[in-house]
């Protein structure tokens, strides 16, 4: 072990992987990228602008755009990281492949991490960030200057993870640290560390969305909205950030019992002195079932929002989806033990929570059949959203079978850890909450920036990603079968070969896929002129946010609109003929809306300063970093002035300009 | 901000806030908790030291009477009551408890049975050596 | 008062019940995250690895006083809360500051019955038990100095800026969190201290 330095810590110049060309390179393309960007922004001048109305700002909808663009990088590294796995498994029969082992394994590990907290969740976050406000006809969430330190918090931790790729190592244990691999004793390298601290504090932001957006949608909807006649995608989003404050906690005691092991030399998860490794399968999975939830069931509310808006008729039973909703909610933390099967809990308890897991899959199966009723007596308009969603159901039905499969103990004791179960999750994850994801984007971005995207490359992205998706995953079910476990760095059975080349093949059309999508943003912007949208409905759609402008502005609705019934836009839409008012003649009433602020970003620095520090023993450091972290919020409860008021005639004027935009766009004609 | 909850939600309470009325039935409120709650704890503490109780009951009586003190807590200190203004709160109360319910429940349950079937981790450790 | 005034403070009681209702739903999930270092001890607490067990370790006379000091705390912050609605300064402040010393109080007991331990060779890292143990009584001794940090900070807020709207916001999330804290000293004493002694 090298020595401690007082002042260093652990931190030495031996943390910069000079000796291994991977991260060597990585991490130069990240740093040159990195400082272009940077060196852009500056000398152009655009600082300034970015630092107000970005960095500082706590308008949801700011907020959300960040969320999604911190999702979109961070899914370019954690593709990076599967392109390299699938390389790496179609060349290593018989021989060592081109990545030694230690290196294999932080790939997996991080490719897990990055894509389940700081793809996945990010983006999902980000896109409730942006719609629910609207949807339920808010002016924002229930605490603005929150909802910006819980974004800026998850940037740390993504920040973290990637530092760890030029100084010291990532967790070479798998994207759940399971004990004792993970134990001091057996991992006493950084890398644990650097997966521990960052998902310690991304947790705490996340937690904090989880009780902004339950507040939110449980207070803060308009005048009339009963729960019954909230937007399906705010019930998703309200069972999903309900088992955000139910399950991100446990996350957050699982990983503080293996810190105080690994710092303090406490015996919760070692081999000696009485500790109990399978507890923390218990715990962590406890969370981790909960978690898979938490990311589709808001996918699952965008394709019921994409499949009315394009089918042009209301989603089909309303009020059993909201129950099937609920239900999921509820029994997503009653399944947690079949992720443990063979750990050896016995016939009964994997008897229970066998049938749990198959009961889990009824209240999908009703929303399936609801989605499907939706678009059989609708008129379907086939564009890039409704793809995605056409997609999903056929890819998420193959994935939820499989996963039916597995939650059978006899069946799982033969595919347990097998490339059968790496692609049921990445069936489910993929087909259901990316392509969901990619619906969204698609679907809510001309409402963010008041242009559509381009849609000929949205559809070669959908086919490539899919076509790609299939060609990548299935072999591996058959792979599971023929016996190959997951994470394998090397083998020696030729028969698996030609389908981890298929699969590598498919990982090719998915980049492919990728790559239209990156060329579909830029060339969007670019011809933004071309494919701008006045209207603020481009889709013809049924919910609140289609009636405010495209961006709507920083107060999103002039006068906070009257409900009366479910889909009440598309009520007025239908009552008023084509002029998609929502109030003839309202009075302007000035508007007070939340002031920026910096409390985001500098926690988050200091939260970044403490977290480096702790993984590397730097404890001067860290104090340091805590004694700023407090410091920030005594300064932001000192604030006298926390709002801004927007006077009434520019309410009115900004108003009168969306209406004459709106009328000259619908006598344009229906919406393509 | 300003309009954040609209008009026709504001007959709602906030949890923890204190009831209308006048100061001394507050404090009486309080003074009434803290007796209660000081009685129960009394009682507690009695229990384990005194030969009152069957022993194999006790650790069911402690829960039943540190159930009861929470409950003290709950209407004295935190003012919540069964009124419909103080819906929310009571739900978002049942669905804590239901979650530490199945936390604390499931895995007594998962890590007893694990902890029969499985050797304990020194005796697997010294049988690889 | 004139309907401008008036539309002000209804704006302000509404924010009140927004504001309580998160903390209200953060302290949930707070108590969900103590559920599971009580599970952790309960499944660890028969794995003393050959050394010291509860019975052995615990002084209750001790833990009496602990938890009087508390629940005695618990009412003086709802004295403090009674002060914040009426308005008055001095109260606040004399009911805060009863609340700090005896949270002090607390604290001290708890620290020297940790370092008694560790003399004792029953420290956290001497068995799965004595972590569970430190780890669970720890976290919520950490949640005690957090909020005797809150309270003096409190203290300080209401000294600058009076009972000024936000400032009584924080004071009711302040006063949820420390109910809440004598709530959880309720079942850990019950569950760690009493029923580890029981015959």
């Amino acid at each position: 072990m090298p020595p401690v330095d007082r002042f260093w810590g652990k931190l030495s110049w031996a943390a910069i992987p000079l000796d291994s060309p991977f991260p060597l390179i990585a991490s130069a393309a990240v740093a040159l990228i990195l400082v272009g960007v940077l060196a852009w922004v500056v000398l152009k001048g655009h600082f300034p602008y970015l630092w107000r109305e970005w960095i500082t700002s706590v308008d949801h909808k700011r907020v959300g755009v960040m969320y999604v663009v911190l999702a979109l990088v961070m899914l370019l590294r954690g593709f990076i990281d599967a392109a390299m796995m699938r390389a790496q498994q179609v060349m290593a029969l018989n021989g060592p492949g081109y990545l030694p082992p230690q290196h294999y394994d932080q790939i997996f590990s991080s490719h897990g991490t990055i894509m389940i907290f700081f793809v996945a969740m990010p983006f999902v976050i980000g896109l409730m960030n942006f719609v629910v406000p609207l949807q339920i006809g808010a002016r924002d969430v229930a605490f603005p200057t929150l909802n910006s330190v819980s974004f800026w918090l998850t940037a740390t931790g993504a920040l973290l993870v990637n530092i760890s790729l030029f100084v010291g190592e990532f967790a070479r244990t798998g994207w759940i640290v399971y004990p004792p691999l993970s134990e001091l004793a057996y991992s006493p390298g950084v890398g644990v560390d650097y997966y521990l601290w960052s998902l310690q504090i991304s947790g705490v932001g996340t937690l904090l969305t989880g009780v902004n957006f339950v507040t939110t949608i449980l207070k803060g909807r308009a005048p009339g909205m009963d729960l019954r006649r909230m937007p399906m995608f705010c019930w998703t989003a309200l069972a999903s950030n309900l088992l955000i404050i139910a399950a991100f906690p446990v996350l957050t005691a699982t990983l503080a019992m293996l810190i105080l092991d690994r710092y303090l030399g406490f015996h919760f998860f070692t081999n000696e002195a009485g500790g109990n490794v399978m507890m923390f399968m218990n715990l962590i999975w406890a969370w981790g079932h909960p978690e898979v939830y938490i990311l589709i069931l808001p996918a699952f509310g965008i394709y019921s929002e994409v499949i009315a808006t394009f089918s042009s008729r209301a989603l089909f039973g309303y009020r059993s989806m909201v129950a099937a909703t609920m239900g999921i909610c509820v029994l997503a933390f009653t399944v947690w033990l079949h992720h443990f099967f063979t750990m050896g809990g016995g016939g009964n308890v994997n008897a229970v929570f066998g049938i749990l897991s198959t009961v889990i899959a009824v209240p999908t199966g009703v929303k399936v059949f609801n989605w499907l009723f939706t678009i059989y007596g609708g008129r379907v308009r086939y564009n890039v959203p409704i793809l995605w969603s056409i997609g999903f159901m056929v890819t998420f039905l193959i994935g939820g079978m499989t996963g039916v499969l597995l939650a059978l103990p006899p069946v799982d004791f033969l595919v347990h850890n097998s490339l059968f179960l790496v692609a049921h999750f990445h069936n489910v994850i993929i087909g259901g909450v990316v392509f969901g994801l990619f619906a969204g984007y698609t679907y809510w971005f001309p409402k963010a920036f008041g242009f559509r995207l381009h849609e000929g490359l949205g559809k070669a992205a959908f086919w490539f990603w899919t076509l790609g998706f299939y060609l990548a995953f299935m072999p591996l079910y058959v792979l599971g079968f023929l016996g190959m476990t997951r994470r394998m760095q090397q083998y020696d059975v030729p028969a698996w070969q030609p389908w981890l080349i298929a699969a590598a093949v498919g990982a090719g059309l998915i980049a492919i896929g990728t790559g239209f999508l990156v060329a579909q943003l830029i060339y969007s912007i670019r011809h933004r002129d071309a494919l701008r949208d006045v209207s603020g409905d481009p889709w013809d759609g049924r919910t609140l946010e289609w009636s405010t402008s495209s961006p709507p502005p920083s107060y999103n609705f002039a006068v906070l609109p009257e409900v009366s019934c479910l889909d009440a836009y598309w009520v007025e839409k239908q009552q008023s003929g084509n002029n998609s008012d929502m109030h003839p003649l309202p009075g302007y009433a000035a508007v007070v809306v939340p002031r920026s602020t910096a409390t985001g970003i500098i926690c988050a620095f200091f939260a970044t300063l403490m977290g480096f520090s702790l993984i590397w023993h730097i404890w001067w450091l860290t104090g340091l970093g805590g004694v700023g972290a407090f410091a920030t919020f005594v300064v932001f409860a000192w604030r006298d002035q926390v709002e801004d008021e927007i006077p009434a005639e520019e309410v009115g004027r900004m108003d009168g300009l969306d209406r004459v935009a709106r009328g000259r766009a619908s006598g344009r004609g229906r919406p393509s | 901000m300003s309009e954040f909850i609209p008009a026709h939600k504001a007959a709602e309470v906030a949890p923890g806030d204190l009831p209308a009325g006048d100061t001394e039935s507050a404090v009486l409120g309080y003074v009434i908790g803290l007796v209660l709650a000081g009685g129960l704890t009394v009682v507690s503490f009695y229990i384990t030291r005194g030969r009152l109780f069957w022993p194999p009951s006790i650790p069911t009586a402690l829960i039943v009477l540190a159930v009861a003190q929470i409950g003290v807590h709950l209407v004295f200190f935190l003012h919540i009551t069964s009124g419909p203004d103080s819906t929310n709160n009571i739900l978002a109360l049942a669905f804590g408890i239901l979650i530490v319910f199945l936390i604390i429940a499931g895995s007594l349950w998962i890590m007893g049975n694990l902890n029969h079937n499985m050797l304990p981790m020194d005796q697997i450790m010294n049988m690889q050596r | 008062m004139s309907a401008a005034v008036a539309a002000l403070r209804r704006a302000g009681e509404t924010k009140r019940v927004a504001v309580g209702y998160g903390f209200w739903i953060f302290l949930l999930s707070d108590i969900v995250m103590f559920s599971c270092f009580f599970a952790s001890y309960a499944v660890l607490v028969h794995a003393t690895a050959g050394g010291q067990q509860a019975r052995q370790l615990f002084d209750l006379d001790r833990v009496a006083l602990e938890t009087a000091c508390l629940l005695v705390s618990s009412f003086t912050c709802g004295l403090a809360s009674i002060a914040s609605g009426r308005r008055s300064a001095v109260l606040f402040h004399v009911s805060m500051a009863a609340t700090l010393l005896l949270g002090v109080t607390f604290l001290s007991l708890e620290v020297t019955e940790f370092m008694s331990m560790v003399a004792r060779i029953a420290g956290p890292t001497h068995s799965a038990f004595l972590s569970a143990l430190f780890a669970l009584v720890g976290c919520h001794g950490v949640h005690v100095s957090i909020g005797l940090l809150w309270l003096m900070t409190m203290m300080a807020q209401v000294y600058a800026k009076g009972f000024r709207d936000d400032v009584s916001r924080r004071i009711l999330c302040f006063t949820l969190f420390w109910h809440a804290l004598d709530i959880v000293w309720v079942a850990l004493f019950t569950v760690v201290y009493l029923i580890g002694v029981a015959p």
